[in-house]
């Protein structure tokens, strides 16, 4: 149990050091790179919670992939981002003081928060079944629409993405299949009868 | 020294907090508001599962990972309007998309 706890405060206060270095750090890579070490911690927290699973979509999602993506990005455009940071500080009255309402609202109702007694489960965990088991017994049968409409939404955010950043320059010449196919012998060829001695005009 | 699951709440909550600290703090740059906006995201997750794992019940497992395709679909989809806009402006300041024309 006080393994638990020490891995519970160590987990929870890296993911909290790394989440203030994501806002507060000058550099976007920096910042990129703490968001890392922050869903990492996150995924430990998971696992202490008992869900496997979800960690490692989140390591294998967030740090493999949307991560990586934002990284992309920070490096690839080229933007002055000391520009950026100028005036930082005349948010930080106002910003300071909406989080402090926010967290002080947000912990006085996890404080005074209780469990009502016998309360209504939808699915329970089935006994000596994996987390990984349990969560598929439910999202293949009760929430596999659910599970449909995620796959729907990430085709829709594959397309939109597409769509977005890709760019027809007028100036490159490209392949059009369908006249390329539709191509016949006649108007591609053609012959001339060259008479002897004469060239062809 | 039991951890219980206000514990995981207040880490939560922190988590947050500090999201919506963030996007104040970095009004112009969008890459750290959108980074912002996944730190809200996370915080979301952990209480789904904090409460997924102390209620005994999956479901809240289900939802976090529903939460999670969300939050990636959102990070490909901003990013992809950043790189639009970037290209269109030369720029990414946050004040200046106040218009809705091209």
């Amino acid at each position: 149990m006080i393994i638990n706890a020490i891995f519970f405060y160590l987990f929870a206060g890296i993911t909290v050091a790394s989440a203030v270095m994501v806002i507060a750090a000058r550099n976007p890579v920096h910042s990129v790179l703490f968001l890392i070490l922050a869903f990492v911690n996150a995924a430990g927290l998971f696992v202490l919670l008992g869900a496997e699973f979800l960690a490692m979509i989140l390591i294998v999602v967030y740090v493999g992939a949307v991560a990586v993506l934002f990284l992309f990005v920070v490096m690839m455009l080229d933007v002055d981002f000391a520009e950026l940071r100028q005036g930082v500080l005349n948010y930080l009255p106002i910003g300071a003081l909406i989080g402090a309402i926010l967290l002080a609202e947000l912990l006085l109702v996890v404080g005074g928060w209780a469990l009502a007694p016998g309360g209504g489960h939808a699915a329970t965990v089935p006994a000596n079944v994996s987390n990984t088991q349990a969560l598929g017994l439910v999202l293949y049968t009760r929430y596999v629409y659910f599970f449909e409409a995620a796959g729907v939404i990430l085709l829709v955010a594959m397309i939109g993405a597409i769509v977005m950043t890709l760019q027809h320059k007028p100036d490159v010449r490209r392949q059009n299949i369908a006249e390329q196919v539709a191509r016949r012998r006649a108007s591609a060829v053609e012959l001339v009868n060259v008479k002897p001695g004469q060239g062809l005009s | 020294m039991t951890i219980g699951l206000s514990h995981y709440l207040s880490v939560a909550a922190i988590l947050f907090t500090l999201g919506i600290f963030g996007i104040f703090l970095n009004r112009r740059n969008v890459i750290i508001i959108l980074m912002s906006i996944e730190l809200i995201l996370l915080a979301v997750n952990i209480n789904l599962v904090a409460f997924s794992s102390f209620m005994g019940d999956i479901v809240g497992q289900v939802y976090a990972l529903i939460v999670l395709t969300v939050a990636a679909a959102e990070a490909a989809i901003g990013l992809a309007i950043l790189v639009a806009f970037f290209r269109n402006r030369g720029s990414i300041a946050v004040e200046d998309i106040n218009l809705m024309k091209g």
